[in-house]
């Protein structure tokens, strides 16, 4: 360690690092941009923090105007939330994410291996089909599986939901994981197969490893767009099978509304995708430029 | 370095030096090369090509489960209806306005959150966090936060802030629907094209931006010439995954309006619901489905080989 650093950066404080780019973020200029990112972030995020907010409330002071700035916070809201059957939809949500998001990794990593190592003309067609697939409007095909369900006998089942909602997701997953295995170098294949690996052995000691963050960031859009998933679930579930966005619905509608407990109840079922979000930012980035821009 | 591909001829010349027949094995070989990917593939044909065989099927017959016994054969007809339809053709229009209007206006003020937040300041990270928030919220909570919380017309936030300035209060549901719902859509597509673009300008080479500080370019044209090329590919790909999910749009048109006042608000995914689970008219229904498959097909053709040209070029 020396005390006289020829590094500048390291050393100064924030106003030095901005020195050498006087066109962005100094001086003025720079403070009143800083000001106006401020001003719209918080724009952005205000109806949320407005709902968590109306989610402490009592029903009286949620609906009232003016608004109500200071208040009492109680957790009544949430208990009712509770005491009203959320968990059964929380279940089945959490199911119906977390077997489609494994089923869809499980599918989608061999194709995607598959697709990587074959830059044949095959290969853009296979892709380019998958992406299709995501360009048919789900409503074309809720009737065929609306009767088709029924006549199975799987209406109201997490089933249903949970091939459906791997169908979804896989392409984008296979789009996804084709680049992240496109990023590895032939020559750890090479070493793998030297040491007389197999397929799955190089899939799963070599491969899996190093696409890791890729797979993180994948299973994540995967399990953001199934907790989300409102259309299936309406119209192919009922008492047994609903998840939460329903749930959400359903409180809307029952007894007239319940601004307080709706926003509680909104609150607890964005709850699992903001936190992994805001945790995994990173990950959700690379995950929505599908790897395929570095 | 070698490729995947090269490792791969490799060993397939490896294989040749057997006994069997160059034929046999190359076939041998190309479908052990497929053999991963046919579960994903076989999957996908099940569940997304088999329902709309079965669609087509469905909107020749005329079938309406209101009608016991009336399930029959009828050609084209339901498909001459829905061109007389003009609730159809409303749908239709309103599609491409909630479409085009959300993933641009979400775009623009993408590009211009992620300039802003392409800056070291204080509190970096905690303002993009917030921004990503509307992103990450469930849309079936955000239409509920929009159309109860914000624009409700007598206790909601937005009618008393725009009563601070002596604007009297609107019911904006009902008043404009259409845009209430693009309030909503723009509110949560923002953060995904904000994030796209971001990673766009993070890659960017910083040498390149200072070369062109050095040659005395202003921020306007650096921008102009420099940086928004580069976004070029990132901001394709917003709008072309953007415009796959908005043109489906549903939740908040189910909530926030229900297609109403009347149909007013009902795009093309909201009105073949309304066919289906509410009018029970099947025949109708899978005609629409039919129509707006046909016609997403030809706009996506023409988007994915936009994007198509862009990934090739970068290889």
């Amino acid at each position: 360690m020396t005390t006289t650093s020829p590094d500048i950066r390291s050393s100064a404080g924030p106003a030095a690092v901005r020195a050498p780019r006087p066109d962005r973020g100094a001086g003025l200029g720079g403070g009143l941009l800083t000001v106006l990112t401020w001003v719209v972030a918080i724009a952005f995020f205000f109806p949320v923090a407005w709902m968590a907010l109306t989610a402490f409330k009592q029903e009286s002071e949620a609906a009232s105007n003016p608004p109500t700035w200071f208040f009492t916070p109680t957790l009544d809201q949430f208990r009712a939330v509770i005491d009203g059957g959320a968990g059964v939809f929380f279940a089945n949500s959490l199911i119906a994410t977390g077997v489609s998001t494994l089923l869809v990794i499980a599918l989608a990593v061999p194709a995607s291996y598959a697709l990587a190592i074959r830059p044949v003309k095959k290969t853009s067609d296979v892709l380019f089909f998958f992406m299709s697939t995501k360009m048919l409007p789900v409503v074309a095909v809720i009737v065929p599986i609306y009767v088709i369900a029924g006549r199975l006998h799987v209406l109201d089942t997490i089933w249903t939901l949970v091939v459906l909602y791997t169908a979804m997701n896989l392409p984008i997953a296979v789009w996804m994981m084709r680049s992240f295995f496109q990023e590895i170098p032939g020559e750890v294949l090479e070493a793998a197969s030297m040491d007389g690996a197999g397929l799955m052995r190089t899939l799963r000691a070599v491969l899996i490893p190093m696409v890791a963050p890729g797979l993180a960031a994948t299973a994540l859009i995967c399990v953001i767009f199934a907790w989300n998933e409102f259309f299936f679930a309406l119209n192919l579930t009922a008492a047994r099978a609903a998840t939460v966005p329903i749930f959400i619905t359903s409180t809307m509608t029952s007894e007239g509304l319940f601004l307080a407990r709706l926003s509680a109840a909104s609150l607890l079922a964005s709850l699992p995708v903001l936190i992994a979000g805001w945790v995994a930012q990173k990950q959700l980035v690379r995950g929505l430029s599908m790897g395929a821009i570095k | 370095m070698s490729t995947l591909v090269e490792k791969h001829q490799r060993r397939e010349a490896e294989r040749r030096a057997n006994v069997k027949t160059p034929a046999q094995i190359e076939r041998g070989e190309a479908w052990r090369r497929r053999a991963p990917l046919l579960p994903a593939l076989i999957f996908t044909i099940i569940v997304t090509q088999v329902p709309f065989l079965v669609t087509i099927w469905y909107s020749l017959r005329s079938w309406n489960l209101l009608r016991p016994g009336a399930d029959r054969f009828v050609g084209l007809s339901n498909y001459a209806d829905l061109f007389a339809d003009s609730t159809f053709r409303q749908a239709a229009v309103n599609s491409v306005v909630f479409t085009l209007g959300c993933v641009l206006a979400a775009m623009i003020l993408g590009i211009g959150l992620a300039l802003l937040l392409d800056r070291k300041f204080v509190g970096q990270g905690l303002a993009r966090t917030l921004l990503i928030t509307p992103f990450l919220i469930m849309p079936v909570a955000g239409a509920m936060i929009w159309s109860v919380s914000m624009l409700n017309p007598t206790y909601g936030m937005v009618n008393w802030l725009i009563g601070l300035v002596g604007i009297n209060p609107v019911d904006w549901t009902s008043t404009y629907p259409v845009l209430s719902i693009l309030i909503a859509l723009v509110w949560q597509w923002t953060p995904f094209m904000m994030l796209l673009v971001l990673a766009g300008l993070q890659a960017q080479p910083k040498d390149v931006l200072e070369a062109a500080q050095m040659d005395g370019a202003g921020w306007g044209k650096t921008f102009v010439s420099i940086t928004l090329p580069q976004l070029r590919r990132y901001i394709e790909l917003g709008v072309l995954l953007g415009a796959i999910y908005v043109v489906n749009t549903f939740d908040q048109i189910y909530l926030m309006t229900a297609g109403g006042p009347g149909t007013a608000s009902a795009n093309l995914p909201f009105y073949i619901y309304q066919r289906a689970f509410l009018g029970f008219d099947i025949g109708q229904a899978a005609a629409m489905g039919v129509v707006v498959v046909i016609a997403t097909i030809i706009v996506a053709t023409f988007a994915l080989r936009v994007i198509f040209r862009s990934f090739e070029q970068k290889d």
